[in-house]
This record gives structure tokens, sequence and C-alpha cells, in this order.
């Protein structure tokens, strides 16, 4: 199998490896880079699990190949927390309102939520639920979700 | 003297969530395996058919490959599959790979151990299977019929399970001279459980100890640790199993399946580490799926819609390999009389095999006896022309008739499915709706407004199911250690836990750390499942703080010369009340407690720690709710748009109703998507058609309402907090809420609805079809 050196900006380190062509970023980032929050869970583009943001841009690290990936920068959700450890405050706002339960939608959702506030700081309702309908949770029935966005959007607000 | 509650019934943020929350939650596929192998199984595309040949030699040459085993490879190293408490009589049908024959679509006949899983995965499409294909059976009512195809050759019948009806004059007697005797059959379609994250094992075998080491999503790591040991005909201390963070479950991670314990086999065979991720294709087509079940309802009443009988027939499909337990008959058919009084009632339940994937547990695996029951109840409001809220009140159980004793002999300590409903009404404003509806009726508007009660039997207690168990311990510095039976995935029980234990102990609950999940160091028990864990294992925790506050207490009044009534713990430090300066640290008193055993008094244990093991003092702890809901119908397109959802809900003391809300939550948006969106379609010849979640749809946020909550706090008889459990209840009390809004909005055209799923397309079949009859 054919393989290519990629240099890949993550969290903003550096990464070299030489990798086949069909090893997807998200694989590259669990496997290779160690980053394991970055969740699989329907490796088809749907459930949002493994979204991570590609030069800025919120994208699903399943459906990119590492070798598309080389040369930008990658932030995943162990880039989106602080290196000391602390909340930001998507994250706050998300326990605040139970807007999770076993994890593992999570970093995905915290990924997606982060992006869209950065480019929406006042959204709607409707913009709200829009821009979460790209991620999936089986266990709290958006409503914690929902809220803590709406809490986050207010926070950045203030 | 038991502390104040000052962390039980508060919001308190969850101790999970940092951890979720940054990435750093480890899930079985994030546990670091440096030279694991990696399974992948080669699975049927047939649904029934014999098998003709399997060659795996092509497979073999494959890159990466390590080997490939077919089914007679590994069935001789299976000693005994059977899980813990599953009955000796009934033989389940099972087998770790395919042979002979295949008997439903996913059906894995070999397995590809290989470096990588693109490896093990390329290999795959290098086995060639030959297979006779032959005609399948994929409806349970088809199953049968005779002469319908045998999904187990060697058997006579598809029949699986069978609870036959009982001879009841009473019953006859009385469908045969009511006032008014309705009879509907009520379908539901199949659904997926669907956690988010799929299954997985990673299983290492070292050969020089003769030990096994199994990391595995489950629910029930000393249930997987039991079956490991019988798989391998090895003893249970050779097995340790650790269960990490796990990625939801919904009763779908039970009990292993046989990837699992083929991944266990091999890693044996190899003595090597051996990981097995299910994908989501696997998990959709080949996985345990819920549902498929009905129930023919025959019900008698009083020209006044009083309830004076009924009679019920389930049948459930079992699919082809069914899970321990993925049979709900026995449930179904006890429970069906819900929280209304019903003077005779008699049940009967087939369970049968099909050619598709088998029938597992999912929250409320039983609940086809609540969406038909409370369908049948609105079918008979309508034909009296009875509100549905006024037949109800008419026939629900009252505070004053308890203790209640079904006609199943189920008896009811507490019921407060009247106070829900008028609650849930009152909160919904449904007088003013109606009237409302009314209105919107009149502008053409297709409205609905549905309800369902419910009853959920939380916390059973019976057989491997009846005990939990929790540790205490207080280390020399004062901080608290939890380690419990239970196997937390999602439900919050360190946070819950925690709560509960610092109140008990008068400390801080930052200061309590809650442990679960392996078995080495957790007690025995069954796990989490069947709504359990704030009853029994809640309560072990609770009576073990108990025991370790009393030997403080003892030991404080030891050194202080004061008597232990005159002792408070305040903020972590046991002092005398009032004189707040004569008291010592919970730290000091653990340094005497471990290091002076001189100083502590005559019968107290040296250090500071307590295990319990508890078992509520009824074998079922009853929680009951009401749901609403408000729903509007486009004619056109059959779109449902759900506009208001009311749950009001008894689960005894909330320790926290967040997490009370975000169960109820998570249920009912479970049952949305199962009314309006799931579907694990088969087609004809036994293909499932969702393999994909382009095909297999879940709710997304732009699809659900705000759940708006009413809670009434009835404290449970069984056990000390006086919680009961509801994990369940919300997947089970909102498809007929739903199901009755969907149906009352397109009454008024002489839609009648008796079956999901209920999409665009469905309801405006419904629609045509009313148009149909009316022309």
């Amino acid at each position: 199998m054919a393989e290519s050196l990629v240099r890949i900006v993550v969290n903003g380190e550096s990464q070299e490896a030489s990798v086949e062509d069909r090893i997807t970023l998200a694989d590259f980032l669990r496997e290779r880079c160690g980053l394991t929050g970055t969740h699989l869970g329907c490796e088809h583009g749907v459930c949002g699990a493994c979204t991570v943001l590609v030069d800025g841009a919120a994208a699903r690290s399943c459906l990119i190949f590492a070798v598309q990936a080389a040369g930008s920068e990658v932030t995943t959700i162990e880039g989106i927390t602080g290196t000391d450890g602390a909340l930001n405050n998507v994250q706050e706002a998300f326990r605040a309102e139970h807007g999770l339960q076993c994890g593992f939608c999570t970093p995905g959702f915290v990924v997606s939520v982060t992006a869209f506030l950065r480019d929406h700081p006042d959204p709607s309702d409707r913009e709200i639920k829009e821009a979460l309908s790209g991620n999936l949770c089986r266990c709290t029935g958006y409503q914690g979700i929902i809220k803590a966005v709406r809490l986050a959007a207010s926070g950045s607000q203030s | 003297m038991t502390a104040a509650a000052r962390f039980v019934g508060q919001r308190v943020p969850r101790h999970e969530d940092a951890r979720f929350l940054t990435g750093r939650g480890q899930y079985v596929d994030d546990i670091p395996s440096p030279g694991a192998l990696h399974a992948a199984f080669a699975r049927s595309d047939v649904a029934r058919g014999k098998i003709v040949s399997v060659d795996t030699e092509a497979a073999k040459a494959t890159p990466g490959v390590v080997a490939v085993y077919v089914a007679s490879d590994l069935a001789h190293l299976v000693h005994n599959h059977k899980v813990d408490d599953e009955p000796p009589g009934r033989e389940r049908p099972f087998r770790l790979l395919a042979e002979g024959d295949v008997r439903c679509v996913g059906e894995p006949f070999a397995m590809v151990i290989a470096d990588s899983r693109y490896h093990a995965e390329d290999a795959l499409d290098a086995i060639v299977i030959d297979i006779e294909v032959e005609k399948p059976v994929v409806d349970p009512v088809r199953a049968l019929d005779a002469g319908a195809p045998l999904v187990q050759p060697t058997a006579t019948s598809n029949v699986y399970g069978l609870i036959p009806a009982a001879e009841n004059p009473a019953l006859e007697q009385v469908l045969g001279s009511a006032p008014v005797v309705l009879t509907e059959t009520f379908r539901q379609h199949r659904y997926s459980t669907v956690p988010m994250e799929t299954r997985g094992i990673l299983a290492s075998w070292d050969r020089v100890r003769q030990e096994l080491t199994v990391w595995i999503s489950t629910q029930g790591p000393h249930g997987v640790r039991g079956q490991m040991a019988r798989v391998l005909g090895i003893d249970d201390s050779q097995v340790h199993v650790i269960m990490p963070d796990v990625g939801g479950a919904f009763g779908l991670k039970m009990h292993p399946h046989p990837e699992e314990l083929a991944t266990v086999v091999v890693s044996k065979l190899l003595g090597r580490p051996v990981k097995w991720i299910q994908d989501r294709r696997e998990n959709l087509i080949a996985d345990q799926q819920a549902r498929d079940d009905q129930a023919t309802v025959t019900m008698a009443a009083t020209a006044d819609g009083v309830l004076l009988g009924a009679k019920v027939e389930f049948l459930e499909s079992a699919g082809a390999f069914p899970s321990p337990g993925g049979s709900a008959a026995v449930f179904s058919t006890v429970l069906f009389p819900g929280p209304y009084r019903l003077p005779v009632y008699g049940a009967s339940a087939q369970t049968v095999l099909t050619n598709t994937s088998g029938r597992g547990a999912y929250r409320g695996p039983w609940m086809i006896e609540t969406v038909a029951r409370e369908q049948m109840i609105d079918c008979l409001a309508a034909q009296l022309g009875i509100d549905p809220l006024e037949i109800r009140r008419r026939n629900v159980i009252r505070a004053e008739e308890l203790p209640y004793a079904m006609p199943t002999g189920m008896v009811y300590d507490q019921m407060t499915a009247y106070e829900t409903l008028e609650q849930a009404a009152e909160k919904i404003g449904y007088s003013e709706l109606r009237e409302q509806q009314r209105r919107w009726r009149e502008e053409g508007r297709l409205v609905g407004i549905g309800m369902s009660l419910m009853v959920e039997p939380t916390a059973i207690a019976h057989g491997w199911m009846s005990t939990d168990a929790a540790t205490i311990r207080i280390g020399p510095n004062g901080r608290v250690d939890v380690a419990h039976t239970g196997a937390s995935h999602g439900q919050s029980l360190e946070t819950t836990i925690a709560q509960v234990v610092a109140d008990e102990l008068g400390v801080d609950f930052e200061q309590v750390r809650v442990l679960q999940g392996d078995t080495d160091t957790t007690p025995f028990g069954p796990g989490t499942g069947g709504s359990r864990s704030a009853v029994i294992t809640g309560s072990a925790a609770r009576l073990a703080a108990r025991e370790v506050r009393a030997h403080m207490l003892a030991i404080v009044a030891n050194q202080l010369e004061a008597s232990e009534d005159d002792l408070e713990i305040v903020d972590g430090r046991v002092q005398v009340a009032g004189t707040p300066t004569k008291g010592m640290a919970i730290a000091e008193i653990a340094q005497l407690a471990y290091a002076a055993p001189a100083m502590l008094p005559p019968g107290i244990p040296l250090g500071l720690e307590s295990q319990v093991r508890y078992s509520p003092e009824s074998f079922v702890t009853w929680s009951n709710a009401c749901h609403m809901c408000v729903c509007e119908v486009d004619p056109a397109t059959g779109a449902v748009e759900i506009l208001r959802y009311v749950v009001s809900e008894d689960c005894g003391v909330m320790i926290n109703p967040n997490v009370v809300e975000g169960q109820i939550a998570g249920g009912v948006v479970q049952g949305i998507g199962g009314v309006l969106y799931e579907h694990l379609a088969y087609d004809e010849a036994g293909n499932p058609l969702a393999g994909t979640f382009v095909d297999y749809l879940l709710p997304t946020a732009t699809e659900v309402p705000e759940i708006e909550y009413a809670h009434i706090e009835t404290p449970a008889a069984s056990n000390p907090g006086g919680h009961k459990g509801l994990g369940e209840g919300g997947a089970i009390g909102s498809p007929p809420a739903l199901i009755n809004a969907i149906a009352d909005a397109i009454g008024p055209l002489g839609a009648k609805v008796r079956s999901q799923p209920l999409g665009p397309a469905d309801i405006v079949a419904l629609i045509e079809a009313a148009g149909d009859d009316v022309v």
C-alpha cells in the first residue's frame, strides 16, 4: 500500500509521519498522535463524534484521509482544552446544563459548538438547533445540549 | 442520628464531566494496546441457507494476516457459553460462528486476525463462501404458519417461548357479556439500540500467569468475568475484567456476544492480546435488536368507560439468536394491567424465531404492554365518546385503594398515577388545550393531544440481580473511596452515589471518590441495568457509609469522653453539637483507626472501612409517570411536529434532579425516534435495509421538543433513601403518548393508527386509506 510523508500541525505541535494513503485523519490522530478524545461513532460521516477543526473549520476526521490534511493545522478536543486542564466556557456550559451523560459523543459536540459560537456569537434558537443537527447524541435527548449552547452564547456575549 | 441532606436533592454538577468534556474519557478503543492483534468478522449476506463451502486460503495470504478461523476451528474451544442466571431448561440458540447453515444476514462465519484493523478488513474481501440460498422467514406472524421455513433446522417449529392462556371462565364471562367489547391489534416495528459507542473488547491471555485480562464495553463486568471463565473452562479467579468508560448501552451490553467470546478464545489460543471494535454497520445489521412485537387486545368496559376486563395475546420476534433475556414476554404479560383497575385479566404470549438479528434488551424491553394498553384506552374512549383524560380518571388506581393487587398477583404498595395524570394535565393546560384544538381544527389544522400512563417495575431483586454491594474506605487523609458493584455508563453514579455518601458521612461531595468496573477491586454484582442503581447500589453505599459513620462516632466519643448522641459531623469534622471546638477532623480519626489500635474503644473494627451488601425490602420498587404530547401533522407531507411534551413522574426521592430529568429526556427522545424515524427494516429476503445512519435515522437536535418536567416525590418504602428507579420509563411512556397524539390529530380524517413507524409516507398512506374508506 502506497505511503506518503505527511506533516500536520496538531494542537500547535508539528506531527510528521509516513502513513498509508488510506489512513483516515481520525486514525492518524488516535493512533499516531495518541489523541483518543476524537471518537469514532459511525465512520461514515453522520454522527459527528470525530469532529475536529481543520484550519479552523469543523470537519469530520473519519471522512478525511491524513494525506488530505497534510500542511493543515488541526485542533482536536485535547487542543481546545486549556493546557492547565481548565474547562472553557463551552465545556463549562455543558457541565452546568447536564449536556452529557455517557460522554462518547461529547468531544464532537464541544468542537462543533466551539466553531459555531466563534462564527455566530449571538445565535437564534433555530440556528443553535441547526448547528447541532450534525452531531448525534443517544443519551441526553439534546435537552441539556441545547441549553448549554444558549448558556455558552450568553456567556460569550457578556 | 442521620445527617441532614445537603447534596441529595441538589442539581450537583457531575464528577464525570471534566474528563468527558476534555477528551480524557477512556473507552475500550482508547486503551493502549501495544502489539495487539485485530479481529474482523466475515458475515453472511444471506438470511437463510446451507453453507456449501468456505474458502479462506486467499485471505490467509493477504498482508498482515495472522490467522483466519471458521467455526470448526473454534467451536470446540467453548466450554460453556451460558451467562449468570440463565435458566438451565431452555437451550438458547448459540454458536460462535455459523456452521452448516446461516440463519440471518450478518451472522459471522469466519474470523480474521491481523496486525491491524485495516489488514483484517482487507482479508475479509478475500474470503469466499458458497451458500445454497433458502427461503427465509422474516415476519413473526408468518413464522407461525404451518410449513414456515424453520430457523433452527433441527427444530419442529419456530416457537421459542410460549406462555399459554390460562383457563379463565370469569374473563370469558365478562368478554361475552360486557356492554362494550373491543378487539384491536397493535404492532411495533423493529428498532436498533445504537449506543454511540459500539461494542468492543480487548482481551489478553497471559500464558505464564495463566490469566486473562479483558477490557470490555459492558454494563456488568462481573457477569463478563463469570461468562468468560465458563467459556474458557477456567476459574473465575483467572479472569480480570475491566470496564473502562462506556459510551451508552441501553440494555445492549448486558451480555457479551459471540464476537466478544471469540476474541477471548482466540487470545488464549494465540497467547496474544486481541482487539475487536464493532463498526457501525455491524452494530446496525448484526447486533441485538429490539421491539418487533405486537399485542392483540380484547377489552371490555361499561358504557361509561369503566374497565371490566381484558385479554391480551402477545407475539414477539426473537430473531435467529436471541440474547439471554432477549424475550420480554413474561414481563409484558404480567405488566399489562398497568395503573388501572382491571378486575379480570388473562394473557398469553408466543416468542418466535425468525431469520433476522436476535432480540436483545432495550430500555423497557417489555414496553409493548404499555404501547398497546394506552392505545386501547384511547380506542375505547373514542368509541364511547369520552375524553381520553376523563376515561383514565375513571379507571386509574387511587391512593385510598393501596395496597392494590393486580389480577396478575403483583401488588402495588405505592401508586401515584392519578396524581401524575392531574399534574401533567394542569401543566400542559389540558382544558384550554382542548378548546384551542377545536379552533385549530376549524382552521383545518391537524393538531392532536395524546397521553399515556405507565408503571415501571424498577430495581427488580431476583436471582443474581437480588443484591448489590458497596465498600467504603476512608483513607488516613480523611478522603472517602466508594467501590461499588454498579457499572455506570451514562447514569452518573460517580456523582449520585457521592451525593448519598457525602450526606451520610457529613463530608463534602468533592471528598468522595466513586469507583467501579474492575473485578479485582469491586464487589461482585450484576452491574447496571433494570433501573436498579439508585435503589440497590445506592442503598448499599448509604448503609456502608452509616456503618463507617457509627465507627467514627464511637471512636470520637471514646476519645473525648462524650456521648455519641451528642456528636454531629459538620464539614468533615466530628464534634460535640453546639461546641465546635470540641471535636476531631475525620483525617485525625482515620489516623487513630489505622495507626493507634489501642486508642479505639472495644468492639470497634480497626480502620475506617465497611462493606454492605443490600437487597431491597421488596422484589420490585414501582415508579410511575404520565406523558402528555401535543403534535401537529402536515396533511400534505405527513410530517409530524411536536409542539409540547410534558412528563410528570414519581421516582421517589430524587438524588439529583438534573440526572432524573436527563434520564427522562433520553428515554423520551429514544421513544420519539422509534415512533417517527427509526426503523430497522428487512425486505422479504431477510436483507436489513438500514446499514448506516443515513438509513437508520436517529432524532437530532432539530426534531426534539423542549421537554417540560413535573415531579411528585413519594418516598419509596423499599429502601432507606426512598428512591425509585426511572431509567427506562421515558422510553416506555413516550411512544404511546406520541402515537395517541398523532392518532388524535388525524382521527377526524377517519385515519386509524395501529402500527408504527409513523414516518411521513406512513402517515400520508394512513390519511389516503381513510379517504378511500370514506369514498
